[in-house]
């Protein structure tokens, strides 16, 4: 117990933005303990899912460096097999939402054979075709596909929004935590961050480093995949409905925003983007006529402010690393708290 | 149906031209993806529509009057929200997007979502091959394919042109040289800005006109530039060409064929990406230095 305090008190206390993360944590945790309005609820349970979805989308990007403007294939590949499934053989979510993960991992490494031999801006180009190209084929088949309307009469998640919601963030916590685990860079048993690094910044340097980075290429958009079909499969059972909008322009421009937005190549700053963006989006409703007008503008002005997102911009405001030590400090504070180093040294000669 | 498929095939693949080649200049000399594109082309169109039925000028006039106030805009839209970002790749890919949705939603405030449409040029039409080919489609065939030999000219026979090759080849070299580098990034996207209006003001009177026009042929022209090579003028030309007989193709010839036109298309880009992924005639760009 003492030694469970000591870490946290090393560990979290000591660390502003884990501070922060630990007390939206916890707010997250006991927000149907504050209210059960139905709306909140369900912002709350699309922020979820919303969260894996932009997650898996910094995943390819931030850490990878394949920009993917098509990122909405995934999440529509597997809404689309979830609620197949769900619909004619009656299978339940749990066993849906996963099938249709995998589903979506077959999707992503049919995409990474193309990906493997286009870089870049190519890339980002050509991944913008592969969701209408499904689109077109869930048009060409509407016997099966419901065509324009899509599939509806699907198996809720659970029976109450409040048990929905706590499965929902559940699930979040878990994906999320997986993600951010296997891209610790700073990890010394698993490599697996710091080798996306590797490939993002300079990829023939990382192959004559001895990585495979075909393979690793690979990984990175199963990976990607699994995660946004998680998302998919779950949005299906939580709307109940699955429609062409899952593979849309919107639905992969909207990761991308929401990571910009929060920071790209953290996997925090997705979850930062989608919890601050897209409730904000959703109270936006009540002048419904200048709403998309509103979010337009919003994601300029922000972008021009700060290019490299809010997530990150926070971060450097409320942190100070030691200049000796290398430990994050509170920026507020004078010296470390490990080495007794004066942090703010540096800042002050150069003024 | 032969002729009507030669017909509407060179005139969407004469605007696809249009759009294709200045979303590629713009990425040659700025390295910028500019998905804001088309949204130039549909305020172009939408100025024409303004001209001509709210304050009631003749169409060429307000055709002309719309390109130089598009062009006047773009510029300043650039000036105003791209050009302090142009080292932020995924920033400005973003931006173009929300400009784009931006302009988009001003024009459903204004106009709503109808469809409109913009008197012609000149009424009537001839017969070629016992095809009627209306007096319209032929103005802006012959527009659209002085334009691209004015932009080749310019690219290739005026010291500004190599100015902007220059700067499109090496960014730092030509700096040393002397060449305003700002200058010309803000240049090449008036250019193309000027380029998507004129192909906005000579479509207004041929296509009807509604807010969410740019949505498909900024796909199209996405597949067209990687089909073509990203930065190759030529290949942006037979790019355009392939994709809008393709389409127009798939249009008529296939059922439902409107709603997998875009589809097909597309498969074609994947698949010679498959086979060339420099694209048709493309310019394998050297590794930027840092």
């Amino acid at each position: 117990m003492r030694r469970l305090y000591k870490t946290l008190q090393g560990e979290i206390f000591a660390i502003p933005g884990r501070n922060i993360a630990v007390v939206f944590f916890l707010f997250l945790c006991f927000l149907p303990l504050m209210t059960t309005q139905p709306f909140i609820l369900r912002i709350a349970t699309f922020a979820s899912i919303y969260a894996i979805f932009a997650a898996s989308w910094d995943l390819l990007y931030g850490y990878t460096g394949q920009m993917n403007l098509g990122h909405a294939l995934f999440f529509g590949i597997s809404a689309y097999t979830s609620a197949l499934l769900n619909h004619h053989f009656g299978l339940p979510p749990w066993i849906t939402v996963p099938i249709g993960a995998l589903v979506a991992v077959l999707t992503g490494s049919v995409v990474a054979i193309p990906a493997m031999r286009i870089r870049g801006i190519f890339l980002a180009l050509a991944t913008l075709a592969f969701p209408i190209v499904m689109t077109g084929i869930v048009f060409v088949f509407p016997d099966l596909t419901g065509g324009e309307l899509g599939i509806s009469g699907i198996a809720p998640l659970a029976r109450s929004r409040v048990a929905t919601y706590y499965i929902t963030l559940f699930v979040m916590l878990v994906s999320i935590g997986i993600m951010w685990k296997m891209t610790d860079v700073k990890s010394k048993k698993i490599r697996l961050g710091i080798i996306l690094l590797a490939i993002r910044e300079d990829e023939v340097t990382a192959r004559a480093s001895g990585i495979n980075t075909i393979r690793y290429k690979l990984l990175a958009f199963c990976l990607s995949g699994f995660f946004a079909g998680i998302a998919g499969g779950l949005y299906v059972h939580v709307m109940k409905i699955a429609g062409p909008s899952t593979l849309e322009l919107m639905t992969s421009i909207n990761p991308i925003v929401w990571t910009v937005f929060g920071g790209i190549g953290t996997i925090y700053g997705p979850v930062t983007g989608v919890y601050i963006l897209f409730p904000l989006v959703e109270f936006l409703r009540v002048v419904q006529e200048i709403r998309t007008l509103l979010f337009a503008l919003l994601v300029i002005a922000i972008l021009l402010l700060m290019p490299e997102g809010i997530g990150v911009w926070i971060r450097d405001k409320a942190e100070c690393k030691c200049p000796r030590c290398k430990l994050v400090n509170f920026a507020t504070r004078q010296i470390c708290r490990a080495c007794g180093a004066q942090l703010h040294l540096a800042k002050k000669s150069q003024h | 149906m032969i002729k009507t498929i030669l017909v509407n095939g060179i005139m969407i693949a004469g605007v696809y031209a249009l759009l294709a080649s200045g979303f590629s200049l713009i990425f040659g000399v700025a390295r910028i993806i500019s998905l804001a594109q088309t949204a130039f082309y549909m305020v172009a169109a939408y100025a024409t529509f303004i001209l001509t039925s709210q304050l009631g000028l003749n169409v060429p006039l307000s055709a002309l009057l719309s390109v130089a106030l598009t062009t006047i805009f773009g510029v300043g839209v650039y000036w105003l929200c791209i050009d302090r970002i142009r080292e932020h790749e995924t920033t400005v890919i973003l931006v173009t997007v929300a400009l784009a949705i931006f302009f988009q939603e001003c024009l459903i405030l204004k106009f709503g979502l109808y469809q409109k449409s913009v008197p012609q040029f000149i009424e009537g039409f001839f017969e070629i091959l016992g095809t009627r080919v209306s007096y319209q489609y032929v103005i802006a065939l012959l527009v659209v394919v002085a334009v691209l030999l004015g932009i080749w000219l310019l690219l290739y026979k005026t010291k500004l042109g190599l100015a902007t090759r220059a700067v499109a080849q090496d960014r730092e070299v030509a700096n040393l040289m002397g060449i305003k580098v700002r200058k010309m990034c803000m240049g090449a996207f008036g250019l193309a800005v000027a380029l998507a209006a004129i192909g906005g003001a000579v479509v207004a009177p041929i296509y009807s006109l509604d807010p969410y026009m740019w949505m498909h042929p900024l796909l199209m022209i996405c597949a067209i530039v990687v089909l073509g090579g990203l930065g190759s003028a030529i290949g942006s030309v037979i790019g355009a060409l392939i994709m809008g007989y393709v389409e127009t193709l798939v249009v008529f010839l296939v059922p439902m064929g409107s709603f997998v036109k875009t589809a097909v298309a597309l498969i074609i880009m994947i698949v010679v990406l498959m086979v060339r992924p420099e694209g048709l005639f493309g310019v394998t760009f050297e590794e930027e230095r840092l």
